[in-house]
């Protein structure tokens, strides 16, 4: 029997159109757009300013604080300005604005296509390269890397489990990377090992990747410590806590971090990047992005610039479908809607999901006829529906005793609901209005 | 270009489920027992099922539209499968204007008073049914016998119930053993050769309904499983404690409502409790319940009270018996 977790899960369609559309090098933007927080944490801060010139991998804009990373130049030109742009979160806020010209790369970057087996940095000295390269996590979550490869005092990191999951419908740019840049990913695995100083790794990938799943097998052969474990199908495998259960059956306790139980997990996508980053000095400037819709013509996977706008890459796949009712940034189950297509790619974007003007509306909500699915399918083992109702009449005590911090807001109540519910739209409100509750308690 | 998208929250897609499809699936898993009923109990049968479907969406319209004054949604088939259930928990002779009543209290007063789909506490069918034997005795326990397809919806020849006989003989003093040599085989019982409810009788075809459920997860093993398990277990006690007193458990499983109550009647998603383990406790309370009053009490039969009293049980017993959240064991400091 395939491993997974235990408690809830959906199964939603899969729809993994681009699977089998290899990853092309998506064409230089004209403008790139680089926001200045495309992490979680403190915005960075800009190191340059209207006029200068740049080249590609040059650090633009510096990390502002613990939580925080820097950012680099995707592109080489002149600085046209820094200001506040719409991204893809919904609000304006600071970005560095980049007239390009040519693709003048700074000369310590290794362009060549060589694998570089190698590890030659020490474990301090990888860390350092990863905090300077800005990586962060390219799952979606984009919390700095570097940080995690530090674990607190007093806790020790005991095993890397590497998240190939891909558990959100559509999206296959993990799939592609590990399928392409396999070698590459499994020594940017032991790069990460060594700096955690622990000599196992898991790589945790869906067994509806048979193909990845064999192709990372083979490639551990040659790699002490580092192994595939199969998974089965089952949404949300990709969250962290969810993915901790499912390999290595321990689970995080409610409010604390991953490496309470030993545990440090890594997006394969990082993984990549800590490679380049480590062994061929090159900063985080550019991700795999899948481009997808059930209308759009070509669904395809682009090896994208950080700062590219949206639309480029929808019209290398097709151009934006008669159509579309909605654009996603990330996944159906939790990707967020995009108001413009010009927002820029950022470390964060996964992919761009377009949906039809069908697809594109809820469903009429109906009265709760107490079924509990909700219950059934929560993968923290929380009841939606009552945490729905304390929303909703702003019972905010109740709503934080019934754990509503504990929600991971994967949307597998709401999905699951035959009432059509705004579950997770109330359970968002509720979470907010605690978070602010238990800050200004705590001040 | 220009054009407006629509911008909503995450997730952007919906499961396969919806009101309407669970409903429908229900009156799909009821069909084999519908059948059954036409079967043994004739024009009857059908007659009694479309007045009662007809006057529980009837009444859920009138009420929706000049009561409520709201937008009448019968479509969802809450009222039909109402309709349904009710039928299935009157005798097949019973006439129309009692269940026309019938389908007023279910409807009226067990559903739309506390605000319609979704709110109400008790199980409307089961207020219906209890309403009309509490008010109609007789009519309500003039059960027919299993005469078969042809026979007329008035002209039906009655008697009791094997739940009725064992009852009526143990007050008069007789022992089990006596009374049985006039009861239905267990295998006629299976069947559904035997008088009864309308519905009730065949526990083969009821059975049936459930694998369709689970199939279509539309419910879950829980609470038929551990209901009728709890009935077998206390019967089995009481039997082997003293075996003339106290009847087979196989013959309490498979006579009265136990199988229609267990599958059908309990599982109502309204008035059920929203998590395994209290669905655990919800359906052992039925079957203890349900055993006291049929071997202790003064009916023959007593799983429709039995769920009504649960029922009253299931927001106290969602409030306090909660599903273990993830990282609980942990935090224990297991």
């Amino acid at each position: 029997m395939l491993k997974t977790f235990k408690k809830g899960g959906v199964h939603p369609a899969e729809n993994k159109l681009s699977a089998n559309s290899a990853i092309t090098m998506a064409e230089l933007p004209k403008i790139a757009t680089i926001p200045l927080g495309q992490h979680i944490g403190a915005p960075a801060t800009p190191l340059v300013k209207k006029g200068d010139v740049v080249k590609v991998g040059q650090i633009v804009a510096q990390s502002s604080g613990f939580v925080s990373a820097n950012i680099h130049s995707s592109v080489s030109g002149t600085v046209a300005k820094v200001e506040d742009t719409l991204d893809s979160t919904g609000f304006k806020r600071p970005a560095i604005i980049i007239n390009v010209e040519g693709d003048d790369w700074l000369e310590e970057i290794d362009q060549s296509k060589d694998i570089k087996k190698e590890i030659s940095l020490s474990a301090e000295d990888i860390k350092k390269s990863v905090q300077n390269a800005g990586i962060v996590g390219l799952g979606g979550a984009t919390f700095p890397t570097h940080i995690k490869l530090s674990p607190p005092p007093g806790k020790t990191a005991e095993v890397l489990i590497l998240n190939g999951v891909e558990c959100e419908p559509y999206l296959t740019a993990d799939h592609r990377l590990m399928l392409e840049k396999g070698e590459e990913m499994v020594i940017g695995t032991k790069i990460l090992m060594k700096a955690l100083g622990v000599n196992k790794a898991f790589i945790g990938i869906e067994n509806n990747k048979p193909d990845a799943i064999k192709h990372l097998s083979d490639i551990c052969k040659n790699y002490e410590g580092v192994e595939v474990t199969p998974l089965k199908v089952k949404y949300p495998q990709g969250g962290e806590k969810q993915l901790i259960k499912a390999v290595i059956n321990r689970e995080v306790p409610s409010g604390t971090l991953p490496i309470e139980v030993g545990a440090v997990v890594h997006n394969v996508g990082t993984a990549f990047a800590v490679y380049e980053a480590v062994q061929k000095n090159k900063p985080l400037i550019e991700r795999v992005v899948t481009i997808t819709g059930k209308s759009v013509k070509t669904p395809s996977n682009f090896m994208v610039r950080i700062g590219t706008p949206t639309i480029q890459l929808i019209e290398a796949a097709g151009g934006v479908p008669d159509d579309t009712g909605k654009m996603v940034s990330g996944g159906p189950m939790m990707g967020k809607a995009i108001s413009s297509v010009d927002v820029p790619i950022t470390k964060g974007s996964s992919g761009v999901l377009i949906f039809n003007n069908t697809e594109a509306r809820r469903r009429e909500v109906e009265p709760c006829i107490r079924c509990g699915k909700c219950v059934s399918v929560c993968p923290m083992g929380l009841e939606p529906y009552i945490l729905m109702t304390f929303a909703e009449k702003q019972m905010w005590e109740e709503t934080e005793t019934e754990s509503a911090m504990d929600c991971i807001e994967c949307g597998s109540c709401m999905f699951t609901c035959p009432a059509d519910r705004p579950l997770l739209d109330y359970i968002r409100l509720g979470k907010t209005t605690v978070g602010k509750i238990i800050r200004s308690r705590n001040q | 270009m220009n054009r407006l998208i629509n911008i909503s929250p995450s997730p952007h897609v919906a499961g396969e489920y919806s009101v309407k499809k669970i409903m429908y699936g229900v009156v799909l898993a009821l069909l084999p027992a519908l059948a059954a009923s036409v079967y043994f109990f004739g024009t009857g049968a059908i007659i009694v099922t479309l007045v009662s479907i007809a006057s529980c969406v009837a009444f859920e319209y009138l009420i929706q539209k000049f009561i409520i004054k709201t937008t009448p949604k019968i479509s969802d088939g809450s009222a039909i499968l109402t309709g349904l259930l009710l039928a299935f928990n009157v005798p097949s002779n019973l006439p129309i204007w009692i269940i026309i009543i019938g389908a007023l209290i279910s409807i009226g007063v067990g559903k739309m008073s506390f605000g319609g789909l979704g709110q109400n506490p008790f199980n409307p069918a089961l207020v219906g049914r209890v309403f009309l034997l509490i008010s109609f005795p007789v009519q309500m326990t003039s059960w027919p016998k299993p005469l078969g397809f042809l026979t007329g919806y008035t002209d039906a020849v009655t008697g009791p119930t094997a739940l009725g006989k064992l009852k009526e003989g143990i007050m008069n003093g007789e022992t089990v053993s006596n009374i049985m040599q006039d009861i239905p085989s267990h295998m006629e019982a299976f069947y559904g050769h035997m008088g009864g409810s309308m519905g009730e009788i065949s526990a083969l075809a009821l059975i049936l309904g459930f694998a369709f459920m689970l199939y279509r997860k539309i419910i879950t093993w829980h609470i038929p499983v551990i209901l009728v398990g709890t009935v077998f277990a206390f019967t089995g006690i009481l039997h082997f404690a003293n075996p003339e007193q106290f009847a087979h458990p196989v013959f309490h499983i498979l006579t009265g409502g136990v199988m229609l109550g267990a599958i059908f009647m309990a599982t109502d998603m309204v008035t059920s409790p929203m998590n395994p383990k209290g669905m655990i406790i919800f359906a052992v309370g039925i079957g203890v319940i349900t055993v006291l009053i049929r071997s202790f009490g003064a009916y023959p039969e007593g799983i429709s009270f039995a769920i009504l009293i649960m029922n009253a049980f299931v927001p106290i017993i969602n409030k306090y018996v909660k599903p273990s959240r993830f990282g609980e064991e942990v935090k224990n400091g297991q």
